[in-house]
């Protein structure tokens, strides 16, 4: 049972090497962004396999050494090795006690190229990853994909909330966000992300991190809205109308 | 029998496998069908397998790979053991199973609930569906007769049952399982691990209860035919 493809399929024998893979429990969007004191991260705590809402309460964002934090959405195995990696990174950058230590434009760059160099062998970490922190009063924010493609913006998201998210932030991001707004902000990204995207769930945690430290919100549940009138009669002005 | 299936999609997998945490240790489940294709090679098999004596594993799949990771596990555990000089946790014995499902991805097809009791931290389960993705749950489901269990656990689920309960709960899913999925069926297996110790319970397909649209088994239309007749309307 090692060959899973179709017929037609150009890859080839994949028991013997390491090849591309397919996603099998994931998790869906990440939305983040800088607001007056450091980095705000929300993530739902879903885990899908396939169309099934399997797994209700995966922890998607994660501290990293001291000064940053990771969210990721794709597949969860991928992401737990993802930290066990960034495990050993910050062990090793403990280890020369010289009282510096990684902030996050440096992880985000290691995660670059470890994103990069596994997509060269054809055999990539299935993330979409959000790497935010603020070292030293800088803030910073960045984001890679499965294929490495990175970049440092003002707010990111990954998959739908590339495209339902950022068009908010987009419009209503400002410099300097007090706390509130910025969680009011995520909050309204969330709630779309909700009502339009298959894979969401209603249980979600907002991180945020400072010069301080990183705190991570206990799951919750966000409010929705039904009560248009056209929702509870759509079929008013033509029967049989959707 | 379409054997292309979309890549896309997760494998739905032959049996019914279920563990669950109650106030004291752990119940695993799981019923009892091999099947190659249509057929049925084994109405009798034992998925519940023995990885520690204080740590099992509840396996779904292809039997032959989750019978090689169970088999290496417990290869690794014993040395692990004997190393230690104390019973290994559930923690350790999830990761091992994790390891060889995360770095054999491309090749295994076996979704594993790992469970047991150790002393540091109680009774506990761990679910590895494929992929290798470690997930501590307070209950945890699998294999293809699970899909039928999703809503029945979201309602019948609560923290904190007995023994009992715990144990009362699993087999009814199962049974209701084994109803609707032509992969699982046969007997009910259960093992209960706790600080006392572990047992092993068996609950034969014949002496489960009833669901929709099933009939009492009878030996013989014969018997029916030759009964006494049934009791007048009321009107």
């Amino acid at each position: 049972m090692a060959s899973k493809q179709p017929e037609n399929s150009l890859l080839g024998p994949e028991a013997d090497s390491q090849r591309t893979l397919y996603p099998y429990v994931t998790g869906t969007s990440v939305v983040a962004l800088k607001y007056k004191d450091g980095i705000l991260m929300a993530a739902d705590m879903g885990g899908s396999y396939g169309s099934t809402l399997r797994y209700k309460s995966v922890e998607r964002m994660k501290p990293i050494g001291k000064h940053s934090l990771l969210g990721a959405s794709g597949e969860i195995s991928d992401f737990q090795e993802i930290l066990h990696y960034l495990d050993e990174l910050i062990l090793y950058d403990n280890m020369w006690d010289d009282g510096n230590s990684l902030g996050p434009k440096e992880v985000h760059n290691y995660l670059t190229r470890v994103m990069y160099n596994r997509r060269n062998k054809f055999n990539p970490l299935w993330n979409s990853l959000v790497l935010g922190g603020v070292k030293n009063g800088q803030k910073y924010l960045g984001t890679v994909s499965m294929i490495g493609v990175n970049f440092e913006d003002n707010h990111v998201a990954t998959g739908f909330g590339n495209h339902l998210a950022r068009p908010i932030l987009r419009q209503e991001w400002h410099e300097n966000l007090s706390f509130e707004d910025g969680v009011r902000l995520l909050e309204k990204c969330m709630r779309v992300l909700l009502y339009r995207d298959r894979s969401a769930i209603n249980k979600l945690q907002i991180a945020k991190i400072t010069e301080e430290g990183m705190t991570i919100s206990q799951p919750y549940s966000l409010k929705t809205y039904w009560e248009f009138s056209a929702f509870a009669n759509p079929a008013q002005g033509a029967v049989g109308s959707w | 029998m379409d054997l292309n299936m979309d890549l896309n999609a997760p494998h739905s997998m032959g049996t019914t496998i279920i563990g669950v945490t109650y106030n004291g240790g752990v119940v695993l489940g799981a019923d009892s069908r091999t099947s190659t294709g249509m057929y049925v090679a084994n109405r009798a098999s034992d998925k519940i397998t023995q990885l520690t004596d204080n740590v099992y594993v509840c396996r779904s799949g292809s039997a032959a790979d989750s019978q090689l990771v169970s088999d290496y596990v417990r290869y690794f555990l014993h040395q692990h053991t004997i190393q230690l000089g104390q019973p290994a946790t559930v923690k350790v014995a999830a990761n091992l199973i994790r390891l060889l499902s995360y770095s054999n991805k491309n090749m295994l097809e076996t979704g594993l609930i790992v469970g047991g009791w150790d002393k540091y931290e109680g009774g506990k389960i761990y679910g590895i569906p494929l992929g290798g993705t470690l997930i501590e749950q307070p209950f945890a489901i699998g294999g293809s007769g699970s899909s039928y269990l999703y809503g029945f656990f979201d309602q019948a689920w609560k923290e904190g049952m007995t023994k009992d309960e715990a144990e009362q709960l699993v087999v009814k899913a199962v049974s209701l399982a084994i109803a609707r999925d032509g992969a699982s069926g046969g007997v009910v297996r259960t093992v209960v691990i706790n600080s006392e110790g572990v047992t092993r319970n068996f609950y034969p397909g014949d002496k489960l209860q009833l669901w929709h649209e099933e009939l009492e088994p009878q030996n013989s239309l014969l018997d029916i035919l030759n009964s006494p007749s049934p009791e007048p309307m009321n009107i």
